[in-house]
């Protein structure tokens, strides 16, 4: 079933109603949420190129306006990387391999224990949102952790046109 | 190819039982070609009853699944123990001829694979021949070499017959409270082989004509501690099984045998399709790559097991890549993972992947047609040798949680990243969490006899953060989907243990714009106990829950005991007590009041069995969700609710979340929005100020490696998940640019490693068939 833009602007300020929360997890899903979705986040962001996939709260893949280029950027306008690269590895890390830099997260005995697990927090450079935490042992890679097909969702899932992009064949 | 009774094609000599005249054997072998060579559950590109009377299919179906349900929730009052009574730790699920599960009850669904296993497994090794399977036979079984979770889930299986023709099983299953294992309580942890697991029990026949046999009953209730618990949970499962036969006789007379034939096995395809489509539905195609890790703190001395080779520190890995195809069919690879090990954390490959469906239900497949459809339709490559899915028959699994919760909780994180991406915040979850702590043990009980313990309290964890909401406190957990901590009074009664506390753990959820929820913790005495032990179980050096995208992972473990207390004499004198909840660990209050006692306050959340007297105290502590978000987007009011509510230790609401609470001279906290908003100002210049871009921190963490400079749990894991996973090590070099020349060996590491040359699969025995679920 459809719901209003008012209640997927709700959803998306976690201030959704309970009875609207139940129908939503309960009831099979809104084939146009994404299109709703996409149009209230993009009146939100403080630039005007297009969203085309979000991957967390304040974290998207664009495409610019003028090259058509797709980035992975953060909402603070950002640009990390090309989309199909690792925005972890041009983002800042700090990381947490202390007991005094775990307990300003946890009280002691409730932290990790850093010669088995870090923190790794990745943040933007330019605004310090933190975009996501790693919790690893030491000496792990960084995690690619999504490679999105996005012609596939777009065309063949969606029915929507793939958004225009400079590197496409 | 549709279901047929195959009676004109086959040899009368044959004298199968199947209906129709097959060998279950040859049913069985006749689904699985049709299913491979077609990609459809038998061949069946046509769903003939649901689409000419999808009336009756629908009828067909919410009768058995209501007669199911409502199986478990009577049999389920014959029980004594608390563990199935108060927990629900119960299941009944049905069968088609082959083995393969239609329609499954609430509770520990899990078991929709594993008892199905148990079926198979007696298919393909000719128990239709010797020992016979005929109308009101009983089975048990509960061996985890063949798909079982672990050894104290006891499976009771009965054939469905109609019209003297084999048409179907019904299984139940309970959690057991005690196994017979090396140590008390139906998990436990100082056994390092299989052979310390407790009772094995191998798809046994255990009753003819709707009784049990006397030898089953003289050597079953004497294999186990808690023998009066072990006897009515077994009639419990009988009866589930029973009513669930009685109800499909009555539907079949009702409504014939075609119909229901056809519907047990279209049940299957119908499964499997509605997978692909909700996959299609909620998800974006693409690769999803996430990782769980959690502690095996072997080297302790509290940690007393019979094995030289079994006493080191080790972390357990599973890296695993979810693939989802443009057609809505997707691929769980779990490359890299650790080997098995010397403990009882090990799974086999049917827990493993039946349990993700337990997870699959409570976000992309929330239906009540849970069967093995959805098992058909996804691909899963768990490599041979690793814990998910060992090569040797001497492996313990009596804890398999410890690991599966852990790694299963990584896929949570996988999935919530498409559905936020397109949109569908509501199922977005952080993961879930590390269900411990565990409370066991044993010894003489407040009545006199000998007894086990295993308390369920755990059921109810905190869950991960949504990206709409907290997650839930005290609340769930990921093994059943109705699980509940139980009331006190009714553990008290179960347990010698009087309760002195229970709370909200503070600070137990992750931190995040939406907090995970938070566990609790119970204070215990022990109280009219003898020769009583107890020992822990959980995680501790490792939260095995991250957050997810700025969250932070669920708070870690730890143990809290004391002994020699001198309680008796300051209850005695009116003195204070500890009472209520060890609220900030860091700033312990506890302590001072038992001031000689013999304290035991560290990260060491396992252990084996320790000796408790009268007066000594325990800590279960229940641990919480994983976070969503950076904390410094969330409402400032809610973390000043967390505090008010005893869900947040009052530093943290500055150094995390960067809200300046005041106390007011009620006591309760008020918000002062202003310094707030100063504050987070200043953490985000502190946070650009203080982190580096991360290939410069990559180049100081590369030298580390080159120089294998890490603790021997560290190098250890890695040099073993390398031996079992070439492409892991192959990504794991490319990624930090390593030299041939750096080659890392469990060898190298003066650590024993037993197991990872010489092992022993049970296959391997004579007349043995094991029945292969997944790619290896």
């Amino acid at each position: 079933m459809a719901y209003t833009r008012a209640k997927i602007a709700d959803l998306i300020d976690g201030t959704v109603d309970h009875d609207t929360l139940h129908q939503m997890l309960s009831t099979p899903k809104d084939p146009e949420r994404f299109a709703t979705y996409i149009e209230i986040l993009q009146e939100r962001v403080p630039w005007s190129d297009r969203i085309v996939l979000p991957l967390g709260p304040k974290l998207y893949i664009v495409q610019q306006k003028v090259s058509k280029k797709w980035t992975v950027r953060c909402q603070c306008g950002h640009d990390f990387c090309d989309w199909r690269d690792n925005w972890k590895l041009h983002a800042h890390i700090h990381v947490r391999d202390t007991a005094e830099e775990l307990e300003e997260l946890y009280p002691r005995l409730m932290a990790p224990t850093s010669s088995w697990q870090v923190l790794r927090e990745y943040y933007c450079a330019e605004c310090g949102t933190l975009h996501d935490v790693e919790a690893p042992t030491p000496w792990y890679p960084v995690i690619r952790d999504f490679e999105p097909d996005i012609d596939t969702f777009y065309k063949d899932w969606l029915g929507l046109p793939v958004p225009e992009r400079a590197d496409a064949a | 190819m549709n279901i047929r009774v195959r009676d004109k094609d086959l040899d009368a000599s044959t004298g199968g039982i199947v209906r129709g005249g097959e060998t279950l054997k040859q049913h069985r072998d006749r689904i699985m070609d049709a299913t491979k060579q077609t990609g459809c559950y038998a061949g069946m590109e046509t769903m003939a009853l649901r689409d000419s009377q999808p009336i009756l299919y629908n009828k067909l179906f919410s009768r058995l699944r209501a007669g199911v349900v409502d199986a478990r929730e009577t049999a389920k009052k014959i029980a004594a123990s608390p563990i199935v009574e108060q927990e629900g730790e119960l299941c009944f699920t049905l069968y088609n001829a082959a083995g393969d599960s239609i329609l499954t009850s609430t509770g520990i669904i899990i078991h929709v694979g594993t008892m199905g296993a148990a079926i198979k497994y007696m298919i393909e090794n000719g128990w239709e021949h010797n020992p016979g399977v005929r109308d009101k036979d009983i089975f048990c079984n509960n061996d985890s070499l063949i798909g079982n979770v672990h050894p104290c889930d006891i499976h009771t299986i009965v054939p469905i017959f109609w019209e003297g023709e084999l048409i179907g099983w019904v299984g139940g299953v309970t959690h057991v409270i005690d196994t017979g294992a090396v140590g008390p309580g139906s998990m436990a942890t100082g056994q390092v082989q299989r052979f310390g697991d407790g009772y094995s029990i191998t798809c046994r026949k255990v009753g003819e004509n709707d009784t049990l046999f006397r030898d089953w009953l003289h050597e079953s209730q004497r294999m186990v501690r808690t023998t009066r618990y072990w006897m009515l949970d077994e009639r419990t499962r009988i009866a589930g099984c029973h009513m669930i036969r009685k109800l499909v006789e009555e539907v079949i007379s009702e409504e014939g045998i075609d119909a229901y034939w056809k519907f047990a096995y279209e049940a299957v395809e119908h499964g499997r399709l509605g997978l692909q489509n909700r996959i299609k539905a909620m998800t974006i195609p693409g690769k999803y790559r996430q990782v769980g890790f959690v502690d095996v703190p072997y080297a302790h001395p509290d940690v007393r097991v019979p094995s030289d080779f079994a006493k080191l520190d080790t972390i357990m890995h599973a890296p695993s890549e979810i693939t989802i195809r443009g057609d809505g069919t997707w691929r769980l690879d779990f490359e890299g993972s650790s080997r098995w090990g010397w403990h009882t954390y090990n799974a086999h490959q049917v827990s493993f992947t039946s349990g993700i469906w337990v997870m699959m239900t409570q976000t992309l497949i929330p239906s009540e047609m849970i069967n093995d459809g959805a098992a058909y339709g996804t691909e899963f490559r768990l490599p041979k040798g690793t814990w998910m899915n060992p090569d040797d028959r001497r492996v313990a699994f009596s804890y398999s949680w410890h690991f599966l919760v852990s790694a299963w909780t990584a896929l949570w994180r996988g999935l919530s990243r498409s559905y936020f991406g397109r949109g569908y915040l509501e199922e977005v979850n952080a993961g879930n969490a590390n269900t411990s702590n565990w409370l066991q043990g044993g010894g003489f009980n407040q009545y006199d006899e000998i007894h086990a313990v295993n308390s369920f309290e755990c059921a109810a964890n905190g869950t991960g953060a949504t990206a709409v909401q907290d997650g839930l406190s005290h609340a769930a957990a990921i093994w059943n989907p109705e699980g509940d901590m139980g009331d006190m009074e009714i553990w008290e009664l179960a347990e010698p243990l009087v309760y002195l506390g229970r709370q909200i753990k503070a600070s137990s959820g992750g931190a995040g714009k939406y907090r995970g929820g938070c566990g609790f913790e119970s204070l215990r005495l022990v109280w009219n106990a003898k020769d009583w032990t107890m020992f822990f179980m959980g995680n501790g050096h490792i939260s095995s829950d991250w957050g997810l995208m700025g969250g932070y992972p669920a708070a870690s473990g730890y143990r809290f005991a004391a002994h020699d207390t001198g309680l008796k004499e300051l209850i005695a004198s009116g003195k204070p007590i500890p009472l209520g909840g060890d609220t900030d660990p860091q700033n312990p209050v506890w302590d001072d009041l038992i001031k000689g006692a013999v304290i035991k306050r560290d990260k060491q959340a396992i252990t084996t069995e320790e000796m408790f007297a009268d007066y000594d105290l325990y800590l279960n502590y229940m641990r919480g969700g994983p976070g969503f978000g950076d904390p410094l987007d969330r409402v400032p009011q809610s973390v000043v609710d967390d505090l008010n509510g005893g869900y947040l230790i009052e530093r943290f609401a500055l150094s995390v979340y960067g809200v300046v609470a005041k106390k007011e001279a009620d006591g309760a906290y008020v918000l002062d929005a202003p310094a707030t908003e100063e504050r987070r100002v200043a953490i985000r210049k502190q946070r650009i100020a203080t982190s580096v871009p991360t290939r410069d921190w990559m180049r100081g963490e590369r030298e580390k490696i080159l120089a294998k400079d890490a603790g021997t749990q560290v190098r250890q894991m890695f040099a073993a998940s390398f031996k079992l996973g070439p492409r892991f090590e192959a990504d794991f070099r490319s990624f930090w640019d390593l030299p041939e020349s750096w080659i890392l060996t469990e060898e190298e590491i003066g650590v024993p490693h037993y197991g990872s040359r010489y092992s022993m699969d049970v296959s391997e025995l004579p007349d043995v068939k094991t029945v292969q679920f997944v790619e290896e």
